[in-house]
């Protein structure tokens, strides 16, 4: 009753990618027509459309093939993992080679192909199919003169098997200026995808593409995709509309010193790292580190290493004082070597896709993703990263790429995947006073606020350890300059220490000098007092004597002591009282 | 005399009649006008060219689907000369008698003029 469009019903292939291509299939009940050029995987494409219809849909297929016998497809497939001798003998998949000696045949008036449409009528219902496969019905042009009787069975065989209500998949091979050699494709409108193989810089890229899906959307960029032991694998950016969930918890760089320059937590978990720098300036530890600090908290992890074998990582990383193998050993660390130029970019994406998927880590490191560009262009490794970066960000997983660049550029590689990534941290070398010394910086944390400041980035036998610069008239100071600088520092604290002791000692010196001033001054004083009682002292015995002088004077006379007072004193009025 | 003179496989381009027994299979698919000229023709070049020296057998593949893929029949009408070997599949309504009898490697006999 819903009032909702039906959209058009659709044939999941069960191939990794596609359906996500094709938004969920090939159009169900209509022909797909599949075209490339030789040894491009058509046959595989459609094999696999009926295998995983089979196996996973329940939909029995059936197989024309007009080329190949029926034992040498199942030989071929058999590589893939593609049993289809038990498929047939399970009655869900019936193999019918048709093939037309043009020799042994004369063509004598008219004719039809009714005895393909009954052959294929009774075979769909046999096992009550509902794929097929036709792979390829052009070989009958090579079989048969009469081309336009041929191209009006096939006409009309595409009509039918549509009439079936039979999902088909259509071979044809890629012809000049046309997408088939005999123009498929008029008739075959519904849905046709090319497959294409390219030599690029020595290695092969698989392509695919939808070319046309009438009556829905689907994707229309070129698709790398990649046939392994897996069958076929397309990877498409695995999130068009950027929605993946965001994480606010912190998970540790493994540097403590590093983590305080992020807020003191480290990186968001299930963000993306990018650390770049110059050659030798330690972006291989800084990930040895990362994969040490999760594999130390029991989390799991993956070191993609381009440019060293396991075994090379561990005894690099011991030299720094880390063990990589116990995390090995513990099966929490997973080191996946590969030489960059060893496969195709899009074999390298459909891997790390394999390992992200069995192995499911927490974190990732890619070093570094710069030795992936010479296997493809620029555009290409940006595509890759953003791929991986989407993949990763899904699955929750944080990851860490280091990336090569040149000294005298140190922007310049980066900054085709730098907006991709959400942390970029910048390693560079600095040449002074005849020696190299590596600088760290944190040029962008998208989330949280860092520090702005320039750290001396070490390696020492405990590992990466951050110091922090000197800032001198001609730069920073770091290394030997940095030491020399510190014991400058020191010899000037020892200095300023002697001159407050020596000041001390001065000012002591001369408080004690005012003191025995004091002293000295305190004697005088008493000398003083004591000249001064006793010069009083004398004055009055004097006085003592002149008046017992004068009393004898007076007694000799005969006169009182009192009016003698009185002329002794001027004013005379308290000598009364 | 069918069985009688089998093994005489080498034969003059004199002699009346080819020795080699023929078997012969028509496919059709229904009663269509085209299965029906198809059988006519035959029966004519056979009774003109073979006679008497050869079996043929009509499949319908609407009876008998499963038939098709043991002789690789293709396209409808197909005739196919089992014996002898090896086989020969001739498509078409056999209206070129002609091509119909060099298709069979059949030598038409002289006289007898061909059309």
């Amino acid at each position: 009753m819903s009032k909702k469009l039906r959209p058009l019903p659709k044939a999941p292939t069960g191939i990794d990618g596609l359906d996500r291509i094709t938004l969920g299939g090939l159009p169900r009940g209509r022909p797909t027509l599949i075209c490339g050029s030789a040894g491009c995987g058509k046959t595989l494409f459609g094999i696999e459309f009926l295998v995983r219809g089979a196996l996973q849909f329940n939909e029995p297929g059936v197989c024309i093939t007009f080329e190949e016998s029926a034992r040498d497809l199942a030989l071929n497939v058999a590589s893939l993992g593609f049993d289809l001798e038990q498929l047939q003998k399970s009655k869900k998949l019936v193999i019918d080679h048709i093939y037309i000696d043009k020799s042994e045949i004369a063509e004598t008036g008219e004719y039809d192909l009714e005895g393909l449409f009954i052959r294929l009528n009774a075979a769909i219902d046999s096992i009550k199919a509902k794929r097929v496969l036709l792979d390829t019905p052009e070989a009958l042009f090579a079989g048969l003169s009469d081309t336009g009787v041929l191209r009006s069975e096939l006409r009309r065989l595409f009509g039918w098997l549509k009439d079936k209500g039979v999902t088909a998949v259509i071979t044809g091979e890629r012809g000049e200026g046309t997408l088939t050699r005999h123009g498929l494709e008029e008739y075959v409108s519904d849905c046709v995808i090319l497959l294409d193989h390219r030599v690029q810089n020595d290695a092969v890229t698989r392509r695919l593409r939808v070319l046309k899906y009438r009556g829905s959307t689907h994707g229309t960029s070129e698709y790398p995709f990649l046939i392994d032991e897996h069958g076929i694998s397309v990877l498409p950016v695995t999130s068009l509309g950027l929605t993946h969930p965001a994480s606010t918890a912190r998970i540790s760089s493994g540097i403590p010193d590093l983590d305080a320059m992020l807020e003191g937590h480290g990186y968001f978990r299930g963000s993306s790292v990018l650390v770049t720098g110059s050659a030798g300036t330690g972006k291989t530890s800084m990930g040895a580190h990362f994969v040490d600090a999760a594999c130390g908290r029991g989390e799991k992890a993956i070191l993609f290493s381009f440019e060293e074998s396991p075994e090379q990582v561990i005894r690099n990383m011991r030299s720094i004082g880390m063990d990589l193998e116990r995390w090995v050993k513990k099966g929490l660390l997973h080191i996946e070597s590969a030489r960059p130029t060893a496969f195709g970019l899009e074999m390298h994406l459909v891997r790390m896709h394999h390992l992200l998927k069995t192995h499911k880590p927490d974190v990732v490191v890619i070093d570094p993703i710069s030795s992936l560009l010479p296997g493809g262009s620029e555009h290409d490794v940006q595509a890759l990263v953003l791929r991986i970066v989407d993949f990763l960000k899904h699955s929750g997983a944080t990851g860490f790429f280091t990336a090569l660049n040149a000294e005298d550029d140190l922007q310049s590689t980066a900054l085709s995947i730098s907006s991709l990534v959400d942390a970029w941290i910048l390693l560079r070398n600095i040449e002074v006073n005849g020696e190299r010394n590596r600088l760290l910086y944190v040029l962008k944390s998208r989330g949280m606020a860092h520090s702005n400041q320039i750290r001396e980035f070490l390696l020492t036998h405990r590992g990466v350890r951050l110091r922090e610069v000197y800032l001198g008239p001609g730069g920073v100071l770091t290394g030997s300059a940095r030491v020399a600088r510190e014991a400058d520092e020191r010899r000037a604290e020892i200095q300023r220490q002697q001159e407050i002791q020596d000041r001390e000692r001065a000012i002591t010196a001369s408080l004690r000098a005012v003191e025995a001033k004091i002293a000295a001054l305190q004697a005088e004083k008493v000398a003083h007092e004591n000249e001064l009682t006793s010069a009083l002292g004398a004055d009055h015995a004097q006085k003592a004597v002149a008046l017992a002088d004068i009393e004898a004077l007076r007694k000799s006379r005969g006169m009182t002591i009192e009016s003698t007072g009185r002329t002794q004193r001027p004013n005379g009025r308290e000598g009364k009282s | 005399m069918k069985p009688a003179k089998q093994t005489k496989v080498k034969h003059s381009a004199k002699s009346k009649a080819p020795a080699i027994r023929y078997d012969l299979r028509l496919y059709v698919a229904g009663q269509t006008p085209r299965s029906l000229q198809a059988l006519a023709n035959l029966k004519r070049i056979c009774e003109e060219h073979l006679a008497g020296n050869y079996r043929v057998e009509i499949i319908d593949l609407l009876k008998k689907p499963q038939l098709a893929a043991g002789d690789q029949i293709l396209a409808i009408p197909t005739l196919v000369r089992t014996i002898p070997k090896p086989a020969r599949k001739i498509i078409g309504d056999l209206s070129n008698t002609e091509r119909v009898l060099v298709g069979l490697d059949v030598r038409p006999i002289p006289g007898n003029g061909t059309h």
